[in-house]
Protein backbone atom coordinates (compact mmCIF):
# COMPACT_ATOMS: atom_id res chain seq x y z
CA UNK A 1 0.00 0.00 0.00
CA UNK A 2 3.05 2.13 0.35
CA UNK A 3 3.82 3.03 -3.56
CA UNK A 4 -0.24 2.90 -3.96
CA UNK A 5 -0.72 6.11 -1.70
CA UNK A 6 1.64 7.95 -3.25
CA UNK A 7 -0.31 7.57 -6.26
CA UNK A 8 -4.31 9.32 -6.80
CA UNK A 9 -6.48 6.47 -6.50
CA UNK A 10 -7.72 4.63 -9.15
CA UNK A 11 -11.54 4.77 -10.53
CA UNK A 12 -13.89 1.79 -11.61
CA UNK A 13 -15.64 2.11 -14.35
CA UNK A 14 -19.21 3.02 -12.95
CA UNK A 15 -16.99 5.91 -11.10
CA UNK A 16 -18.94 8.89 -12.62
CA UNK A 17 -22.48 7.00 -12.38
CA UNK A 18 -21.62 7.29 -8.32
CA UNK A 19 -20.97 11.06 -8.44
CA UNK A 20 -24.00 11.24 -10.70
CA UNK A 21 -26.25 9.41 -7.70
CA UNK A 22 -24.90 12.03 -5.27
CA UNK A 23 -22.43 9.24 -3.55
CA UNK A 24 -19.92 10.19 -0.68
CA UNK A 25 -16.93 9.02 -1.75
CA UNK A 26 -13.95 8.09 -0.11
CA UNK A 27 -10.22 6.79 -0.80
CA UNK A 28 -10.16 2.87 0.27
CA UNK A 29 -7.22 0.87 -0.71
CA UNK A 30 -6.16 2.74 -3.41
CA UNK A 31 -9.54 3.52 -4.80
CA UNK A 32 -12.06 6.31 -4.46
CA UNK A 33 -15.34 4.55 -4.22
CA UNK A 34 -18.49 4.87 -2.49
CA UNK A 35 -18.99 4.95 0.80
CA UNK A 36 -22.53 5.56 0.77
CA UNK A 37 -25.39 7.38 -1.33
CA UNK A 38 -28.39 9.69 0.13
CA UNK A 39 -30.59 7.52 2.05
CA UNK A 40 -27.41 6.26 4.07
CA UNK A 41 -26.24 3.27 5.23
CA UNK A 42 -29.04 1.65 7.54
CA UNK A 43 -31.28 2.28 4.25
CA UNK A 44 -28.82 0.17 2.33
CA UNK A 45 -29.00 -2.21 5.08
CA UNK A 46 -32.26 -3.12 4.96
CA UNK A 47 -32.76 -2.99 1.41
CA UNK A 48 -30.05 -5.56 0.66
CA UNK A 49 -32.35 -7.65 3.98
CA UNK A 50 -35.90 -7.12 2.36
CA UNK A 51 -35.40 -6.39 -1.00
CA UNK A 52 -32.28 -5.76 -3.11
CA UNK A 53 -29.23 -3.75 -3.61
CA UNK A 54 -25.85 -3.29 -6.08
CA UNK A 55 -22.45 -2.93 -4.88
CA UNK A 56 -20.03 -1.76 -7.04
CA UNK A 57 -16.78 -3.95 -6.56
CA UNK A 58 -14.75 -3.66 -9.54
CA UNK A 59 -11.94 -2.16 -7.33
CA UNK A 60 -11.59 -6.38 -6.32
CA UNK A 61 -8.72 -8.09 -8.07
CA UNK A 62 -9.66 -10.47 -10.84
CA UNK A 63 -6.62 -12.61 -11.94
CA UNK A 64 -7.04 -15.69 -14.66
CA UNK A 65 -4.84 -18.80 -14.66
CA UNK A 66 -5.20 -20.75 -17.69
CA UNK A 67 -3.00 -23.69 -19.07
CA UNK A 68 -2.29 -27.49 -18.42
CA UNK A 69 -0.47 -26.23 -14.68
CA UNK A 70 -2.97 -24.04 -13.63
CA UNK A 71 -4.24 -26.64 -11.27
CA UNK A 72 -1.07 -27.36 -10.19
CA UNK A 73 0.38 -24.04 -9.79
CA UNK A 74 -2.47 -23.01 -7.87
CA UNK A 75 -2.50 -26.01 -5.83
CA UNK A 76 0.71 -24.87 -4.12
CA UNK A 77 -0.59 -21.77 -3.54
CA UNK A 78 -4.43 -21.65 -2.39
CA UNK A 79 -5.83 -23.64 0.64
CA UNK A 80 -8.29 -25.21 -1.26
CA UNK A 81 -8.67 -28.88 -2.85
CA UNK A 82 -8.96 -27.91 -6.54
CA UNK A 83 -9.06 -31.47 -7.99
CA UNK A 84 -12.45 -31.52 -6.24
CA UNK A 85 -13.41 -28.25 -8.07
CA UNK A 86 -15.66 -29.36 -10.57
CA UNK A 87 -16.81 -26.95 -13.59
CA UNK A 88 -18.59 -24.16 -13.06
CA UNK A 89 -18.02 -24.79 -9.14
CA UNK A 90 -16.32 -21.56 -6.68
CA UNK A 91 -14.70 -22.22 -3.67
CA UNK A 92 -13.82 -20.10 -0.41
CA UNK A 93 -10.40 -20.55 0.39
CA UNK A 94 -6.91 -18.23 1.86
CA UNK A 95 -3.57 -17.66 0.40
CA UNK A 96 -1.29 -18.52 3.14
CA UNK A 97 2.67 -17.87 3.68
CA UNK A 98 5.21 -20.39 4.50
CA UNK A 99 4.00 -20.03 8.10
CA UNK A 100 0.36 -20.43 7.73
CA UNK A 101 -0.19 -16.60 8.28
CA UNK A 102 -3.34 -15.72 5.95
CA UNK A 103 -2.15 -13.41 2.99
CA UNK A 104 -5.34 -12.84 1.70
CA UNK A 105 -8.58 -14.81 1.37
CA UNK A 106 -10.23 -15.53 -1.65
CA UNK A 107 -12.81 -16.89 -3.90
CA UNK A 108 -11.49 -19.34 -6.72
CA UNK A 109 -13.47 -20.44 -9.48
CA UNK A 110 -12.76 -23.29 -12.18
CA UNK A 111 -14.40 -21.48 -15.43
CA UNK A 112 -12.46 -23.74 -17.89
CA UNK A 113 -11.21 -27.10 -17.35
CA UNK A 114 -7.94 -25.78 -17.69
CA UNK A 115 -8.73 -22.32 -16.33
CA UNK A 116 -9.42 -20.01 -13.06
CA UNK A 117 -10.82 -17.06 -11.82
CA UNK A 118 -9.17 -16.01 -8.70
CA UNK A 119 -11.55 -13.18 -6.72
CA UNK A 120 -8.74 -11.17 -4.07
CA UNK A 121 -9.08 -8.52 -2.14
CA UNK A 122 -8.36 -4.87 -3.37
CA UNK A 123 -6.14 -3.58 -1.05
CA UNK A 124 -3.93 -6.58 -1.15
CA UNK A 125 -3.78 -7.41 -4.62
CA UNK A 126 -0.40 -5.98 -5.32
CA UNK A 127 1.19 -8.41 -2.36
CA UNK A 128 -1.30 -10.95 -3.65
CA UNK A 129 0.39 -10.94 -7.32
CA UNK A 130 3.85 -10.70 -5.91
CA UNK A 131 3.71 -13.76 -3.68
CA UNK A 132 2.10 -15.42 -7.08
CA UNK A 133 4.95 -14.11 -9.15
CA UNK A 134 7.51 -15.51 -6.20
CA UNK A 135 5.85 -18.82 -6.39
CA UNK A 136 6.07 -19.17 -10.27
CA UNK A 137 8.38 -21.89 -12.05
CA UNK A 138 9.96 -21.82 -15.47
CA UNK A 139 9.09 -24.50 -17.74
CA UNK A 140 5.26 -24.92 -16.67
CA UNK A 141 2.04 -24.21 -18.68
CA UNK A 142 -0.10 -21.66 -16.92
CA UNK A 143 -0.61 -18.24 -17.93
CA UNK A 144 -1.83 -15.49 -15.52
CA UNK A 145 -4.03 -12.44 -17.01
CA UNK A 146 -5.05 -9.71 -14.17
CA UNK A 147 -8.54 -8.77 -15.62
CA UNK A 148 -8.99 -6.28 -12.91
CA UNK A 149 -9.09 -2.76 -14.96
CA UNK A 150 -10.47 -4.71 -18.47
CA UNK A 151 -13.70 -5.38 -16.39
CA UNK A 152 -16.13 -4.28 -14.08
CA UNK A 153 -17.79 -5.87 -11.58
CA UNK A 154 -21.28 -5.72 -9.64
CA UNK A 155 -22.53 -7.48 -6.79
CA UNK A 156 -26.33 -7.65 -6.67
CA UNK A 157 -27.51 -8.74 -3.29
CA UNK A 158 -30.86 -9.51 -0.86
CA UNK A 159 -33.73 -11.42 -1.48
CA UNK A 160 -34.85 -10.42 -4.49
CA UNK A 161 -31.31 -10.24 -6.01
CA UNK A 162 -32.19 -13.07 -8.43
CA UNK A 163 -35.30 -12.30 -9.63
CA UNK A 164 -33.86 -9.17 -10.89
CA UNK A 165 -30.72 -10.13 -12.48
CA UNK A 166 -32.98 -13.18 -13.98
CA UNK A 167 -35.22 -10.18 -15.44
CA UNK A 168 -32.06 -8.64 -16.52
CA UNK A 169 -30.69 -11.43 -18.16
CA UNK A 170 -33.66 -12.93 -19.70
CA UNK A 171 -33.78 -15.85 -17.65
CA UNK A 172 -30.54 -17.09 -17.79
CA UNK A 173 -29.32 -15.88 -14.07
CA UNK A 174 -31.90 -18.65 -11.99
CA UNK A 175 -30.27 -21.53 -14.38
CA UNK A 176 -27.25 -21.06 -12.47
CA UNK A 177 -27.18 -22.67 -8.38
CA UNK A 178 -25.91 -21.22 -5.83
CA UNK A 179 -22.01 -21.01 -5.25
CA UNK A 180 -21.56 -21.74 -9.05
CA UNK A 181 -20.25 -19.49 -11.99
CA UNK A 182 -21.44 -19.24 -15.75
CA UNK A 183 -20.59 -16.90 -18.89
CA UNK A 184 -24.14 -15.55 -20.03
CA UNK A 185 -24.69 -12.97 -22.91
CA UNK A 186 -28.15 -10.94 -22.61
CA UNK A 187 -28.26 -7.75 -25.29
CA UNK A 188 -25.09 -7.65 -26.58
CA UNK A 189 -23.25 -7.89 -23.53
CA UNK A 190 -20.87 -11.03 -22.57
CA UNK A 191 -20.97 -11.22 -18.75
CA UNK A 192 -19.73 -13.94 -16.25
CA UNK A 193 -22.00 -14.03 -13.74
CA UNK A 194 -21.20 -16.17 -9.69
CA UNK A 195 -23.77 -16.87 -7.95
CA UNK A 196 -22.03 -15.62 -4.63
CA UNK A 197 -21.19 -12.91 -2.39
CA UNK A 198 -20.06 -10.90 0.77
CA UNK A 199 -23.68 -10.02 2.48
CA UNK A 200 -24.96 -13.80 3.28
CA UNK A 201 -27.94 -13.27 1.15
CA UNK A 202 -28.35 -14.85 -2.25
CA UNK A 203 -27.35 -12.91 -5.50
CA UNK A 204 -25.01 -12.50 -8.00
CA UNK A 205 -21.39 -10.98 -8.77
CA UNK A 206 -21.32 -10.07 -12.12
CA UNK A 207 -18.11 -9.04 -14.00
CA UNK A 208 -18.63 -7.41 -17.40
CA UNK A 209 -16.58 -5.60 -19.69
CA UNK A 210 -15.01 -2.28 -18.01
CA UNK A 211 -17.19 0.18 -21.19
CA UNK A 212 -20.51 -1.70 -19.64
CA UNK A 213 -20.02 -1.16 -16.16
CA UNK A 214 -22.11 1.87 -15.92
CA UNK A 215 -24.83 0.55 -18.58
CA UNK A 216 -25.31 -2.90 -16.03
CA UNK A 217 -25.57 -0.67 -12.92
CA UNK A 218 -28.08 1.46 -14.18
CA UNK A 219 -30.06 -0.89 -16.00
CA UNK A 220 -30.22 -2.99 -12.52
CA UNK A 221 -30.85 0.50 -10.55
CA UNK A 222 -33.70 0.85 -13.10
CA UNK A 223 -34.82 -2.24 -12.30
CA UNK A 224 -35.47 -1.30 -8.54
CA UNK A 225 -32.05 -2.51 -6.82
CA UNK A 226 -30.50 0.37 -4.51
CA UNK A 227 -27.39 1.33 -4.38
CA UNK A 228 -25.09 0.64 -1.68
CA UNK A 229 -21.84 1.60 -0.84
CA UNK A 230 -18.67 0.45 1.03
CA UNK A 231 -20.63 1.25 4.17
CA UNK A 232 -23.33 -0.95 4.29
CA UNK A 233 -20.97 -3.79 2.85
CA UNK A 234 -19.23 -4.12 5.78
CA UNK A 235 -22.07 -4.06 8.05
CA UNK A 236 -23.77 -6.91 6.42
CA UNK A 237 -20.70 -8.82 6.09
CA UNK A 238 -20.21 -8.81 9.90
CA UNK A 239 -23.77 -9.64 10.54
CA UNK A 240 -23.04 -12.67 8.35
CA UNK A 241 -20.06 -13.55 9.90
CA UNK A 242 -17.62 -13.26 7.19
CA UNK A 243 -13.99 -11.99 7.98
CA UNK A 244 -12.72 -8.80 6.74
CA UNK A 245 -9.26 -9.54 5.66
CA UNK A 246 -6.50 -6.64 7.48
CA UNK A 247 -9.31 -6.90 10.70
CA UNK A 248 -10.09 -10.14 11.51
CA UNK A 249 -7.71 -12.10 9.56
CA UNK A 250 -4.01 -10.92 8.35
CA UNK A 251 -0.39 -12.74 7.68
CA UNK A 252 -0.12 -12.66 11.87
CA UNK A 253 -3.35 -15.23 12.20
CA UNK A 254 -4.10 -18.28 10.83
CA UNK A 255 -7.12 -19.80 9.22
CA UNK A 256 -7.48 -22.54 12.48
CA UNK A 257 -7.60 -19.65 15.42
CA UNK A 258 -10.15 -18.00 12.63
CA UNK A 259 -11.99 -21.18 12.96
CA UNK A 260 -11.91 -21.59 9.30
CA UNK A 261 -10.32 -25.09 9.46
CA UNK A 262 -13.07 -26.46 7.24
CA UNK A 263 -11.79 -23.90 4.17
CA UNK A 264 -7.96 -25.40 4.80
CA UNK A 265 -6.62 -28.74 2.27
CA UNK A 266 -3.67 -29.22 2.82
CA UNK A 267 -2.82 -32.41 0.24
CA UNK A 268 -2.14 -30.69 -2.74
CA UNK A 269 1.02 -31.43 -4.37
CA UNK A 270 3.77 -29.20 -3.47
CA UNK A 271 1.51 -27.03 -1.59
CA UNK A 272 4.04 -24.17 0.08
CA UNK A 273 1.80 -23.59 3.44
CA UNK A 274 1.36 -27.22 3.45
CA UNK A 275 3.65 -28.03 6.08
CA UNK A 276 3.08 -25.19 8.36
CA UNK A 277 -0.53 -25.88 8.34
CA UNK A 278 -0.42 -29.49 9.59
CA UNK A 279 1.57 -28.34 12.30
CA UNK A 280 -0.80 -25.83 13.49
CA UNK A 281 -3.29 -28.17 12.91
CA UNK A 282 -1.69 -30.32 15.63
CA UNK A 283 -1.70 -27.97 18.73
CA UNK A 284 -4.65 -25.85 19.95
CA UNK A 285 -4.52 -22.54 19.19
CA UNK A 286 -3.88 -20.28 22.04
CA UNK A 287 -6.87 -17.56 20.65
CA UNK A 288 -9.81 -18.14 19.24
CA UNK A 289 -11.75 -15.69 16.79
CA UNK A 290 -15.46 -15.56 18.18
CA UNK A 291 -18.56 -13.39 17.56
CA UNK A 292 -20.63 -11.20 20.72
CA UNK A 293 -23.08 -8.97 21.12
CA UNK A 294 -23.37 -6.08 23.06
CA UNK A 295 -25.77 -6.65 26.34
CA UNK A 296 -25.19 -3.35 28.01
CA UNK A 297 -25.26 0.11 25.46
CA UNK A 298 -22.08 0.63 23.05
CA UNK A 299 -20.50 -0.18 19.81
CA UNK A 300 -17.96 -2.51 19.67
CA UNK A 301 -14.77 -1.16 17.82
CA UNK A 302 -11.97 -2.11 16.10
CA UNK A 303 -8.64 -2.51 18.32
CA UNK A 304 -11.19 -2.43 21.54
CA UNK A 305 -9.92 -4.50 24.58
CA UNK A 306 -11.77 -7.74 25.26
CA UNK A 307 -11.76 -8.33 29.09
CA UNK A 308 -12.36 -11.24 31.50
CA UNK A 309 -15.78 -11.36 33.24
CA UNK A 310 -15.94 -14.44 35.11
CA UNK A 311 -16.99 -14.23 38.70
CA UNK A 312 -14.21 -16.61 40.44
CA UNK A 313 -11.97 -14.09 38.93
CA UNK A 314 -11.55 -10.83 41.43
CA UNK A 315 -10.16 -8.42 38.56
CA UNK A 316 -10.90 -8.55 34.89
CA UNK A 317 -7.94 -9.22 32.76
CA UNK A 318 -7.58 -8.96 29.26
CA UNK A 319 -8.19 -11.80 27.63
CA UNK A 320 -7.99 -10.02 23.80
CA UNK A 321 -9.03 -7.49 21.15
CA UNK A 322 -11.80 -6.65 19.52
CA UNK A 323 -11.03 -6.76 15.26
CA UNK A 324 -14.19 -5.64 13.87
CA UNK A 325 -17.07 -4.26 15.36
CA UNK A 326 -20.65 -1.90 14.23
CA UNK A 327 -24.16 -1.62 15.31
CA UNK A 328 -26.56 -4.02 13.20
CA UNK A 329 -29.45 -2.88 11.99
CA UNK A 330 -30.55 -5.83 11.27
CA UNK A 331 -30.25 -7.40 14.96
CA UNK A 332 -31.29 -3.98 16.45
CA UNK A 333 -27.17 -4.00 18.97
CA UNK A 334 -23.57 -3.75 18.54
CA UNK A 335 -22.16 -7.28 17.00
CA UNK A 336 -18.09 -7.58 16.88
CA UNK A 337 -15.93 -9.93 16.04
CA UNK A 338 -12.39 -10.91 17.96
CA UNK A 339 -9.97 -12.63 19.17
CA UNK A 340 -10.17 -14.20 22.92
CA UNK A 341 -8.05 -16.58 24.87
CA UNK A 342 -9.07 -20.11 24.24
CA UNK A 343 -11.14 -20.78 27.52
CA UNK A 344 -12.61 -17.89 27.22
CA UNK A 345 -14.16 -18.73 24.08
CA UNK A 346 -17.28 -20.95 24.73
CA UNK A 347 -20.80 -20.03 23.26
CA UNK A 348 -23.05 -18.22 25.84
CA UNK A 349 -20.02 -16.74 27.88
CA UNK A 350 -20.08 -13.74 29.03
CA UNK A 351 -17.31 -10.89 28.66
CA UNK A 352 -16.52 -7.07 29.33
CA UNK A 353 -15.46 -4.80 26.28
CA UNK A 354 -13.43 -1.82 27.12
CA UNK A 355 -15.01 0.79 25.71
CA UNK A 356 -12.64 4.11 25.59
CA UNK A 357 -12.79 3.24 29.29
CA UNK A 358 -16.40 2.47 29.91
CA UNK A 359 -16.88 -1.41 30.99
CA UNK A 360 -19.91 -2.14 28.69
CA UNK A 361 -21.24 -6.34 28.71
CA UNK A 362 -21.18 -8.74 25.80
CA UNK A 363 -22.10 -12.56 25.29
CA UNK A 364 -20.35 -14.51 22.69
CA UNK A 365 -22.59 -15.71 20.44
CA UNK A 366 -22.93 -18.62 17.12
CA UNK A 367 -21.87 -17.08 14.23
CA UNK A 368 -23.45 -15.63 11.57
CA UNK A 369 -25.36 -13.44 13.87
CA UNK A 370 -28.00 -12.96 10.84
CA UNK A 371 -28.99 -15.82 8.41
CA UNK A 372 -31.25 -15.00 5.44
CA UNK A 373 -31.99 -18.56 5.40
CA UNK B 1 -29.83 24.76 7.44
CA UNK B 2 -27.83 27.37 10.25
CA UNK B 3 -30.12 29.22 12.09
CA UNK B 4 -28.98 32.85 13.31
CA UNK B 5 -30.59 32.79 16.46
CA UNK B 6 -27.88 29.89 17.15
CA UNK B 7 -23.98 30.28 18.02
CA UNK B 8 -21.80 27.93 17.37
CA UNK B 9 -18.52 26.28 17.53
CA UNK B 10 -15.84 25.29 14.71
CA UNK B 11 -16.32 21.08 16.73
CA UNK B 12 -19.52 21.88 15.30
CA UNK B 13 -21.99 22.52 18.04
CA UNK B 14 -24.98 24.89 18.37
CA UNK B 15 -25.97 26.85 21.34
CA UNK B 16 -29.40 27.84 21.65
CA UNK B 17 -29.50 30.53 24.71
CA UNK B 18 -32.49 31.20 26.88
CA UNK B 19 -31.34 33.65 30.12
CA UNK B 20 -28.75 31.58 31.68
CA UNK B 21 -29.31 28.60 30.06
CA UNK B 22 -27.60 27.26 27.31
CA UNK B 23 -29.47 24.26 24.87
CA UNK B 24 -26.62 22.20 23.00
CA UNK B 25 -27.03 19.71 19.98
CA UNK B 26 -24.65 19.05 16.68
CA UNK B 27 -24.81 20.92 13.45
CA UNK B 28 -27.01 19.76 10.13
CA UNK B 29 -23.02 19.73 8.62
CA UNK B 30 -22.32 17.50 11.96
CA UNK B 31 -24.91 15.20 11.49
CA UNK B 32 -24.44 14.78 7.75
CA UNK B 33 -21.09 14.13 8.10
CA UNK B 34 -21.31 11.36 10.62
CA UNK B 35 -24.27 9.63 8.70
CA UNK B 36 -26.73 7.82 10.63
CA UNK B 37 -26.43 7.90 14.35
CA UNK B 38 -26.97 4.74 16.16
CA UNK B 39 -25.20 6.00 20.16
CA UNK B 40 -25.47 9.15 21.85
CA UNK B 41 -23.44 9.10 25.36
CA UNK B 42 -23.98 11.85 27.50
CA UNK B 43 -23.28 12.99 31.06
CA UNK B 44 -24.90 12.90 34.21
CA UNK B 45 -27.27 15.68 35.44
CA UNK B 46 -25.36 17.89 37.83
CA UNK B 47 -21.86 17.38 36.50
CA UNK B 48 -19.73 20.35 35.75
CA UNK B 49 -18.72 20.78 32.30
CA UNK B 50 -15.53 23.56 30.81
CA UNK B 51 -16.06 24.92 27.59
CA UNK B 52 -14.60 22.91 24.82
CA UNK B 53 -13.70 20.23 27.13
CA UNK B 54 -15.64 16.62 25.97
CA UNK B 55 -18.96 16.00 27.32
CA UNK B 56 -19.78 13.14 25.60
CA UNK B 57 -20.18 10.61 22.99
CA UNK B 58 -21.73 10.13 19.43
CA UNK B 59 -21.88 7.00 17.32
CA UNK B 60 -22.56 6.75 13.61
CA UNK B 61 -22.37 3.23 11.99
CA UNK B 62 -19.08 4.05 11.14
CA UNK B 63 -17.59 5.62 13.62
CA UNK B 64 -17.36 7.45 17.14
CA UNK B 65 -16.62 11.49 17.87
CA UNK B 66 -16.32 13.13 21.04
CA UNK B 67 -18.73 16.34 21.66
CA UNK B 68 -17.35 19.02 23.49
CA UNK B 69 -19.19 21.55 25.32
CA UNK B 70 -18.97 25.18 23.55
CA UNK B 71 -19.58 26.64 26.99
CA UNK B 72 -18.97 26.48 30.75
CA UNK B 73 -21.37 25.76 33.09
CA UNK B 74 -23.34 22.76 34.81
CA UNK B 75 -25.61 19.81 33.31
CA UNK B 76 -29.19 20.54 34.25
CA UNK B 77 -30.93 18.64 31.59
CA UNK B 78 -29.89 15.73 29.29
CA UNK B 79 -32.47 15.04 26.33
CA UNK B 80 -33.40 11.16 26.87
CA UNK B 81 -34.76 10.97 24.14
CA UNK B 82 -31.44 10.80 21.67
CA UNK B 83 -30.45 8.45 24.10
CA UNK B 84 -33.65 6.00 23.08
CA UNK B 85 -33.93 7.07 19.45
CA UNK B 86 -30.77 8.47 18.30
CA UNK B 87 -31.94 8.80 14.70
CA UNK B 88 -33.40 12.64 15.87
CA UNK B 89 -30.04 13.92 15.89
CA UNK B 90 -30.41 13.31 11.77
CA UNK B 91 -33.70 14.10 11.51
CA UNK B 92 -33.89 17.30 13.92
CA UNK B 93 -30.67 18.34 14.92
CA UNK B 94 -32.02 22.00 15.79
CA UNK B 95 -35.35 20.66 17.41
CA UNK B 96 -36.00 17.52 19.14
CA UNK B 97 -32.12 16.26 18.31
CA UNK B 98 -31.33 18.39 20.96
CA UNK B 99 -28.73 16.63 23.31
CA UNK B 100 -27.83 18.73 26.95
CA UNK B 101 -28.99 21.76 28.93
CA UNK B 102 -26.00 23.74 30.39
CA UNK B 103 -27.09 26.40 33.53
CA UNK B 104 -23.80 29.10 32.68
CA UNK B 105 -20.77 29.64 35.14
CA UNK B 106 -19.54 32.47 33.27
CA UNK B 107 -22.23 33.65 30.23
CA UNK B 108 -19.97 35.85 28.95
CA UNK B 109 -17.44 33.04 26.93
CA UNK B 110 -20.71 32.84 24.91
CA UNK B 111 -19.07 35.58 22.69
CA UNK B 112 -16.04 33.13 22.18
CA UNK B 113 -18.35 31.02 19.78
CA UNK B 114 -19.56 31.93 15.86
CA UNK B 115 -22.48 33.34 14.51
CA UNK B 116 -24.54 31.74 11.75
CA UNK B 117 -22.49 33.13 8.66
CA UNK B 118 -18.95 32.89 10.11
CA UNK B 119 -19.84 29.12 10.91
CA UNK B 120 -21.14 28.86 7.44
CA UNK B 121 -18.12 30.19 5.87
CA UNK B 122 -15.90 27.64 7.82
CA UNK B 123 -17.23 24.72 5.92
CA UNK B 124 -16.34 25.85 2.67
Amino acid sequence: MLTDGLQSPKKTPIYRTHLESNAKMTDFCGWNMPIQYQKGIIAEVKAVRGSVGIFDVSHMGRIEFEGSGAEYFLGKILSANLKALNLGRSKYNFICNKDGGIIDDAMVYRVGDERFLLIVNAGNTHKDLKWIASQAMDGSDCNMAVLTDKTAMIAVQGPKAVAIVDEVTHGAASKIGRFRIANVSFDGCDATLARTGYTGEDGFEIIVPADQGSDLWLLLKNSGAIECGLGSRDVLRLEAGLPLHGNDISSSTNPFEAGFGRFVYTEAPDYVAGDALIQLLSTEPHRLLVGFKMIGRGIPRPGLKILSCSPEESNSSVIGNVTSGTYSPTVDCGIGMGYVDRKYSKVGNHIVIDVRGRLVAAEIVKLPFYKPF
Amino acid sequence: MYPDDLKYSKEHEWVRINGSIAEIGVTLFAQESLGDVVYVDLPEVGSEVEQFAKFGEIESVKAVSDLFCPVEGKIIEINHEVIDNPEVVNTEPYGSGWLIKVQLSDPSKVDDLMDAATYESTLG
